[in-house]
């Protein structure tokens, strides 16, 4: 259960910044946050199956994995060179696009991660500064309790305590409910597939490079230093410190600290993130709380509504019964 | 006991056959009587329709329908699941009326609306199975993984046993009609439990439906999004499946009359009058229930904005308006008027859950209006799979004593 031994340490070597090694904090006892999360799931079943009242205390309480990685997206150094479209594509072995990735045009219009892109970079006009555009790198954001996660009737989605969201094709019937969940827009479906369509996303290079200590492909590939990889508290530290140290050049705003309970995936932007297609109106809480209340209920409908139906039914005989009693005691005494 | 087994075994193959499917006629008789305006018209939709549910198993969704990453859920759903469903608590309201809280006078309409339930449920599934992109799975829930902090997990596993539970519901006409009176009896024995068990799974997966749209608050207009979707959800099914009985009976009894008894026919008037009233009750509750939704986000303010007018359009004439209809019906004792408000309380019911599903979500999207026309060859397959459903329904209506009682079996309920 406890794999500390694959725990990458990692020093993000593009910005200087120093994002993994922040010491005695990443002894943390990982098992048992992962049975907090475990806990979560299994209080949210629990209250929905059996009503169990001693794990839901627990279901509020989980606020992420504190080791997981994260990545740091600085809008203000993106410069749209798509080289990390490109690492994306070869690392996952995605089909060739049909445009090259150094060709320009694909900026004219808006695009967004589908089922041969796990993720695409956008242009946006710069309100400041019309020459300079706005360039911004759109993927699954990790969240910390994600919504697609808890949208889905099989568990075809993980979080690991890594912090990537890891979708599994094999546990996939394609309802497609967690694309609806999702509030960032991400999962994409493979329509034209009729054998074997399933939800196409950002893994955060999981299998291929987390998990054995190496940052992912797009950090790797970035020259500009837009993108750090590192302990999601390590990033948004670096972040508060970058707002602190340049209040002209960002507005006050990480983007993804509080978004739907927290991202892992976090970003900095010199202009306010909605006018760079971000979801504005993503709620601070996780999704996963909007549902709670009514999953409670359940286990309460199967236990008292027999009984309360039940009477209904008893109490409606009786009244039967009373009135067969009276009108055949009537027929008795006519009969005297 | 000699009788019972002698009527149980038809004499052979073939007069069973023409007795039980052809309607005691032979086979050109029944192909004579096949040729009508609307089965010629229902022949034309499935010609299309068929060819393109297969070319959908075929070609991937991607051939038949819209469905993009932005829009992953398109009519299919907005009309088979979202409006199917609650358009299918016939069988849960009646039977419940009737068993539980002693409505007995409307003995005659219970097994109308558990066999409309039954049907509406069955294709809801159709609907939800042509539109999973992997439809083989559909018992993954069930079995492969369990996704219990899903609204849809919950809403899976109740369709699915619902499902059964109505076909046990419903078993009686089919064993009356199969004249297997010892398996009727048992049956018969647990239509009690079988009722409460409809109850539990049925205030459970109409509330499911409305709270699987929880998850999505940024995505969805805010006057349609509310705390109180699944109450919302719930509450308006009850007035819809009212509705529903008082539209499928009315079809019914002018369509197929000869398919029902005296008993039907003349107490069919009265019995609508009263679902009418109960239909009112309903529809004023959730006209209530909408009121206090944006009373208590407090989203007055958006009401006069585009999307507002159109859910004040919705309010008044798809919720208030049928009430209304039935309200007038009622006092003037006019089934006719209430029979009106039927049809229009269901139009309204399926308003909402395509408002819901569909409008008001992802209403923020750029030209979000122009995504959400349904493409020519994805409604086509909804016409067929819905006439498909209309066929079955006369099918059943026409051999199994649904719209009549049977005669051995009168006095035995």
């Amino acid at each position: 259960m406890n794999d500390k031994s694959h725990e990458p340490v990692i020093t993000d070597t593009t910005t200087g910044d120093k994002a993994g090694g922040d010491g005695p904090d990443q002894r943390k006892p990982k098992g048992m946050d992962r049975r907090a999360f475990l806990g979560t799931v299994a209080a949210i079943g629990g209250t929905a199956m059996v009503g169990s009242s001693s794990l839901a205390h627990a279901s509020g309480d989980f606020s992420g994995y504190p080791n997981s990685y994260g990545l740091l997206t600085d809008l203000t150094a993106c410069v749209g060179c798509r080289s990390c479209e490109k690492a994306c594509n070869e690392e996952n072995n995605l089909p060739s696009p049909d445009v090259p990735f150094d060709e320009s045009s694909v900026f004219n219009e808006i695009r967004r991660p589908d089922a041969h892109a796990y993720t695409v970079v956008n242009r946006y006009e710069n309100p400041k500064d019309k020459s300079q555009p706005i360039y911004r790198k759109v993927q699954c954001n990790h969240c910390k309790e994600p919504a697609c996660a808890s949208a889905c009737p099989i568990h075809a989605y993980r979080k690991t305590p890594e912090g990537a969201v890891m979708y599994n094709q094999d546990l996939c019937f394609g309802c497609r409910y967690c694309m609806i969940a999702c509030p960032f827009y991400v999962p994409a479906y493979d329509y034209a597939s009729a054998l074997e369509p399933k939800i196409v996303k950002c893994t955060m290079c999981y299998e291929t490079r987390v998990k054995n200590g190496r940052i992912t492909a797009c950090a790797e590939a970035c020259p500009a230093g837009a993108i750090t990889f590192g302990k999601r508290d390590a990033l948004i530290k670096i972040a508060r410190n970058r707002i602190e140290k340049n209040p002209d050049k960002y507005v006050d705003h990480i983007y993804g600290e509080h978004e739907a309970g927290g991202t892992n995936w976090i970003y900095l932007s010199g202009v306010p993130f909605e006018q760079l297609g971000f979801s504005a109106n993503v709620p601070a809480k996780p999704p996963i709380e909007l549902t709670k209340g009514f999953l409670s209920s359940v286990p309460l409908v199967f236990t008292i509504w027999p009984a309360l139906f039940g009477m209904c039914y008893a109490a409606v005989r009786h009244r039967d019964e009373v009135s067969d009693e009276k009108s055949s005691s009537h027929k008795k005494e006519e009969g005297k | 006991m000699d009788e019972y087994t002698a009527t149980a075994k038809p004499v052979n193959f073939q007069t069973w056959f023409m007795d039980k499917l052809l309607m005691g006629m032979t086979w050109p008789e029944y192909l004579r009587t096949l040729i009508t305006p609307f089965n010629l018209l229902a022949a034309a939709i499935l010609s299309v329709g068929l060819p393109l549910i297969v070319i959908r198993f075929v070609q991937g969704l991607a051939s038949v329908t819209d469905a993009s990453n932005d829009y992953p859920w398109g009519i299919l759903l907005g009309w088979g699941l979202f409006s199917g469903v609650p358009l299918s608590a016939t069988g849960f309201v009646m039977a419940t009326a009737y068993y539980i809280f002693g409505f007995k006078r409307y003995h005659s309409l219970v097994r109308l609306g558990v066999l409309t339930g039954f049907l509406g449920y069955l294709f809801a599934v159709i609907y939800l199975l042509t539109d999973l992109g992997r439809p083989w799975r559909i018992y993954f829930p069930m079995a492969v993984g369990f996704g219990t902090a899903s609204v849809l997990f919950l809403v899976a596993w109740h369709v699915a046993t619902y499902l059964t539970v109505q076909l046990l519901e419903f078993s009686p006409a089919i064993l009356e009609w199969l004249k297997a009176r010892r398996v009727r009896k048992w049956a018969m024995m647990i239509t009690i439990g079988m009722t409460i068990a409809g109850i539990i799974l049925s205030t459970l997966h109409q509330s499911a439906l409305g709270a699987m749209f929880l998850l999505a608050p940024g995505k969805m207009h805010p006057l349609w999004y509310s705390q109180y979707l699944p109450v919302f959800f719930l509450s308006s099914s009850i007035y819809a499946a009212l509705a529903m009985v008082i539209v499928v009976s009315t079809l019914g009894a002018r369509f197929l009359r000869d398919k029902t008894d005296h008993t039907f026919l003349s107490t069919l008037d009265p019995l609508t009058i009263g679902l009418g009233k109960g239909a009112a009750v309903g529809i004023y509750v959730y006209f209530a229930l909408k009121l206090i939704g944006v009373a208590h986000d407090d989203h007055w303010n958006l009401l006069n904005t585009p999307y507002g007018h159109w859910f004040i359009v919705e309010m008044l004439c798809f919720v208030l308006l049928p009430g209304l209809i039935f309200s007038a019906g009622v006092k003037k004792q006019n089934a006719g008027i209430v029979r009106l408000g039927a049809f229009s309380a269901v139009l309204g019911i399926i308003v909402n859950r395509i408002n819901v599903s569909t409008i008001a979500f992802n209403w923020q999207l750029p030209n979000h209006l122009h995504h959400i026309i349904p493409p020519w060859k994805e409604a086509m397959i909804v016409l067929a799979i819905f006439t498909l459903h209309v066929l079955i329904f006369r099918w059943i209506l026409n051999r199994m004593p649904v719209l009549r009682e049977h005669p051995d079996y009168k006095e035995s309920h």
